[in-house]
């Protein structure tokens, strides 16, 4: 047990170890859904730790692997433009486009400007009014509420040279296509914590009951993660589905109650096409009529953009859970972070970097009917 | 960006009618915005995520967690310079013993 002594509370991690141990019985595959629990996962080598009959399988949660590539070429088009700032997260700097990224497009002249908080573009805004400021507003329930306050801001203040490229997804729409999909293997969730301390986990029960799933709200810290598994597994071998709140120092039941709120007067829900998977109904937000005014894709035309995937990419069948990233013919060779093909090997949450940054090439083949249907 | 970390209010004032704090995360200060959490008062920890309060977390937790993220460089990750960053991971490859071996 290499890594075990790694743990913040080694002792601990082996008890939670052990529990799980004495309790599988049989296989079972658990999707943890944030990107951020696959580093901590592949970091800690936690599924290495665990029983072989627990599976891990990575989810789509990685806002900037799941952004669509028509998205970001759009980004790419507007921060070309003379006159534009164009704002964004750090994440975003190295996510392919067809042909460029928005690291490139900074090199070749344009404007663009990383911020921490989407209320520094604001500001940036509020400096340079004779620019058109743009912010790239993606993420999930944890992002949307902070960009919505921001949109909000702009039209409280009278900015009107601010505007936001919106691309945000929502978590349980997602859950659910996963588990309509044939091939789906999945038969219990670790759901993504800080999206829950937004949303809370009322959205959950429903999921739970209908796909006769246990959905286990989990954090991202390795001692999270294996309270998250032991929990799951424990519901399992029970026979139980219900929602269940290993995250209780950062989630309450109902959530943010201002955050959601603000969610729901700044956008509405929408049909979102995520990148490598294709649209999931109502899985995404975009902004509401009242702040149309600030929404960039009105601003600027920006259509009739082509795109171009890479087509030794599987980066969709990656977020699916359908294909270990190790599996994929690129990994390592033609695809890697310097040179990457799929966002998942360029986001910092991507499943493809984990692997890259902490994940021995020892390629163990996954079982069988883990292989895609293609 | 995904990333959430715990911070300790050291001050709170009003700017354009909202209500901003100077919040420290393990040594590094960022401007946070506490409309979410309208009620979090100065020493108070609170999971923030790209500069906005979200969620009150109690002091042993949050220090926990950011001894943590420290040693695993996350805080570096989330505050360091992006643009270095990004170069970065454009032009070497990953630390010798902890990337893939090809
Ligand atoms: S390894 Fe690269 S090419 Fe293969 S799925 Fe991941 S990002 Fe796409």
């Amino acid at each position: 047990m290499k890594y075990i002594d790694e743990f913040q509370d080694p002792d601990l991690a082996r008890r939670l170890l052990d529990d799980i141990h004495s309790t599988v019985t049989r296989p079972w595959a658990l999707m943890e859904v944030c990107g951020g629990q696959t580093h901590t996962i592949i970091r800690h080598g936690i599924d290495q730790l665990l029983p072989e009959q627990v599976e891990l399988i990575h989810g789509p949660g990685c806002p900037v692997c799941v952004t669509p590539l028509e998205v970001i070429d759009k980004a790419l088009e507007i921060a070309s433009r003379p006159g534009v700032i164009f704002c964004s997260f750090g994440d975003m700097l190295r996510v392919p486009g067809t042909g460029r990224d928005l690291f490139q497009v900074r090199g070749a002249g344009g404007d663009v400007r990383v911020v921490y908080s989407p209320l520094d573009a604001l500001r940036i805004a509020q400096q340079n009014p004779d620019r058109e400021v743009v912010f790239f507003g993606i993420g999930f329930e944890t992002t949307a509420p902070p960009n919505a306050m921001t949109v909000y801001q702009a039209r409280k203040l009278g900015i009107r040279n601010f505007s936001l490229l919106v691309s945000h997804v929502r978590v349980p729409p997602a859950i659910e296509a996963i588990m309509q999909s044939p091939s789906c293997r999945v038969q219990g969730f670790l759901a993504a914590g800080h999206v829950c301390s937004v949303m809370g986990v009322e959205e959950y029960p429903e999921l739970a009951e209908r796909f006769r799933v246990p959905i286990v709200v989990t954090g991202f810290e390795p001692l999270d993660i294996l309270e998250g598994v032991r929990r799951t597994v424990a519901q399992l071998e029970r026979g139980e589905h219900t929602v269940d709140n290993a995250y209780p120092r950062a989630v309450r039941p109902e959530g943010n109650a201002a955050a959601r709120a603000m969610l729901e007067d700044v956008f509405e829900v929408t049909d979102r096409a995520w990148r490598g998977i294709g649209v999931i109904p109502d899985s995404g937000w975009r902004l509401s009529a009242k702040y149309r005014d600030h929404d960039a894709e009105y601003r600027f035309s920006v259509d009739g953009i082509q795109t171009r995937e890479p087509a030794e990419c599987r980066s969709g069948e990656v977020l699916q859970g359908l294909l270990k990233p190790h599996e994929c013919e690129a990994f390592g060779t033609l695809c890697t972070p310097r040179t990457p093909l799929g966002a998942t090997m360029v986001s910092s949450e991507g499943a493809c970097a984990a692997y890259y940054l902490y994940r021995r090439l020892d390629l163990t083949p996954a079982p069988r009917e883990a292989s895609p249907v293609v | 960006m995904c990333l959430a970390v715990p911070g300790r209010v050291l001050d709170i004032e009003e700017r354009d009618g909202t209500r901003m704090a100077n919040v420290d995360f393990g040594g590094v200060v960022k401007e946070v915005c506490l409309e979410y959490l309208p009620d979090l008062q100065v020493g108070e920890y609170a999971i923030v995520h790209v500069g906005f309060a979200l969620q009150r977390l109690d002091e042993e937790s949050a220090k926990q967690t950011l001894e943590l993220f420290a040693t695993l460089g996350m805080l570096q990750e989330e505050f360091g310079d992006p643009w270095e960053m990004a170069a970065e991971t454009g032009g070497t490859l990953p630390p010798e013993g902890e990337g893939a071996r090809l």
